[in-house]
């Protein structure tokens, strides 16, 4: 199917957007890589009278790390999570879970703005925030503001934009020594939204894990802190015993809803057997090996 | 209705200005006012691949962007990857190996197998699944199209003189084993 006719206007400035908005009291959309949007307009589940390009405006771009910070600009693109060296050192636990977001194509296109500010409860990026303690920043016509993953998706496909906001960029505590990121899913194919998925960024201390956080995808209407199942590993070495404390402890973070393909009881299952594999991988840290001998 | 919009863009080598409405699709653009019917259309949500195109250099669907979104850009379709030979030899196993039946699905196989090769030199059968994992093929059972992109990258490290990973490993097994 086809979208429905709508103007298109491209913003060379934020304030051009804040504008163009301004100018149709609302009624658009902005455009990113268009990935998700694209369809949504073709299906008609959405029909503004505007797109708004935001995806020439330079203030959204590039990779910097500044104030002991990584600032990972909206407009970049999932392919880049991939291949940046900035990502690499910085952020590995992106770098991990890009692989799984959609196909290499999509890929090319798709951004990460787009992907937190859409906040797709099976979408990889936005639990992988929550994992690494992110906060966005966020411009609207008033001046910035930065709000915490934490405090940011709040339900489904709901987040702390406010209409004709734009998430400007990601900022991240950069990955220091004595860090460890693991990242999988669990997927019918490749590049398929995930059944369950879930990313962890642990802190190791001698042969403990002394800090960590694991975040889970697609279990609930948006990405969640499993924070039961951190308490249970958070201080221990990873044992065995410890991991199947942190998968028991599941039961507890984890409410999946009942879906035609997936019952509830499945879903919560297959989070344990990833948890239990990710736990077993963060144990694999050279550090964490005196915990299995 | 909304109006037109001046879009530039380059497409297989060729400037094009046009007046578009900004709803059209890259893919329709191509097809309905270039008459490049190559980029085949299925699904017109991102699941297929049958609409891939390179935008500058990067394959992307042609169903997932407004041809406004490409000013400035530039184009190439797999009629002009055709006609500059860039995937002759692609094309030359596809047709060898039977990796095509009706043949709806093959110009996004071959972006992708382009783009794919560009990158990864000797690929093995699970990165080049992998890569198509956005590629639908409702004829093949994807085996003969595997075949044939892993044969298209041997021959190009043959004639590059470039040994494969699985012959750099016999060779180094043969060394550490004393005869
Ligand atoms: C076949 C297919 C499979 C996919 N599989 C996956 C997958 O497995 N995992 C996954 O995570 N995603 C998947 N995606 C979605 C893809 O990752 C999208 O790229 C992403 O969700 C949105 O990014 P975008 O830049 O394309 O945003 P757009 O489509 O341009 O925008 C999406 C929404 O966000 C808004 N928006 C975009 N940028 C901003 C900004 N900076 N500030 C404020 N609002 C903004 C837009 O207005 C729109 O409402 C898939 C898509 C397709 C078509
Ligand atoms: S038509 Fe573009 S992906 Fe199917
Ligand atoms: S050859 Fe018919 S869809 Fe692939």
């Amino acid at each position: 199917m086809k979208a429905r006719a709508f103007e298109y206007v491209r913003a060379s400035s934020l304030q051009d957007a804040f504008e163009a908005f301004a100018r149709v009291s609302g009624d658009c959309c902005y455009l990113a890589g268009g990935q998700s949007l694209v369809p949504s307009l073709s299906l008609r589940l959405q029909a503004p009278a505007m797109l708004i390009d935001i995806s020439r405006i330079d203030e959204l771009r590039g990779i910097t790390l500044a104030d002991d910070m990584l600032r990972i600009g909206a407009l970049t693109r999932h392919a880049e999570m991939l291949t940046s060296p900035e990502i690499a050192r910085h952020a590995p636990l992106l770098q991990l879970a890009a692989p799984h977001v959609a196909h290499p194509a999509i890929r090319n296109r798709g951004t990460i703005g787009g992907a937190i500010a859409l906040a797709d409860p099976a979408a990889e990026f936005p639990a992988v925030t929550l994992a690494l303690d992110a906060e966005f920043e966020i411009a609207g016509p008033e001046g910035l503001r930065r709000v915490r993953a934490e405090g940011f998706f709040k339900g489904l496909y709901e987040t702390a934009l406010e209409p004709g906001e734009i998430l400007t960029a990601i900022r991240i505590p950069p990955f220091r020594a004595g860090d460890r990121a693991v990242f999988d899913e669990l997927a019918r194919r490749r590049g398929d939204y995930a059944i369950v998925g879930a990313g962890i960024q642990g802190r190791v201390a001698g042969d403990r894990i002394e800090s960590l956080r694991i975040a889970f995808l697609s279990v609930g209407p948006a990405p969640i802190r499993a924070r039961h199942a951190e308490a249970a590993v958070a201080g221990h070495a990873l044992s065995p015993a410890v991991i199947a404390g942190a998968q028991a402890a599941l039961e507890r973070d984890l409410d999946p809803a009942e879906d035609p393909q997936t019952s509830p009881a499945m879903r919560l299952h297959l989070a344990r057997v990833l948890l239990g594999r990710l736990l077993g991988r963060l144990g694999e840290h050279p550090a964490c090996k005196g915990a299995h001998a | 209705m909304s109006s037109r919009i001046a879009v530039a863009v380059t497409v297989n080598g060729q400037a094009i200005s046009a007046f578009v409405e900004p709803r059209t699709s890259l893919a329709d653009f191509l097809r309905n006012d270039l008459g490049l019917t190559g980029t085949h259309l299925g699904c017109e949500m991102g699941v297929c691949g049958a609409c891939l195109v390179l935008l500058d250099g990067k394959a992307v669907h042609a169903c997932l962007m407004y041809a406004v979104q490409a000013d400035g850009q530039t184009v190439q379709t797999v009629e002009g990857l055709s006609e500059s030979r860039a995937i002759a030899d692609i094309q030359q196993v596809f047709h060898e190996r039977n990796a095509l039946q009706c043949g709806f699905c093959t110009s996004g196989m071959l972006v992708t197998a382009h783009e794919f090769l560009s990158k990864c030199q000797d690929p093995s059968r699970a990165e080049i699944r992998d890569a198509l994992s956005g590629n639908y093929c409702r004829c093949t059972g994807y085996e003969a199209i595997v075949d044939a992109i892993a044969e298209t990258a041997r021959g190009r490290a043959d004639r590059a003189g470039i040994p494969s990973q699985a012959e750099q490993a016999a060779k180094s097994d043969a060394e550490e084993t004393p005869s």
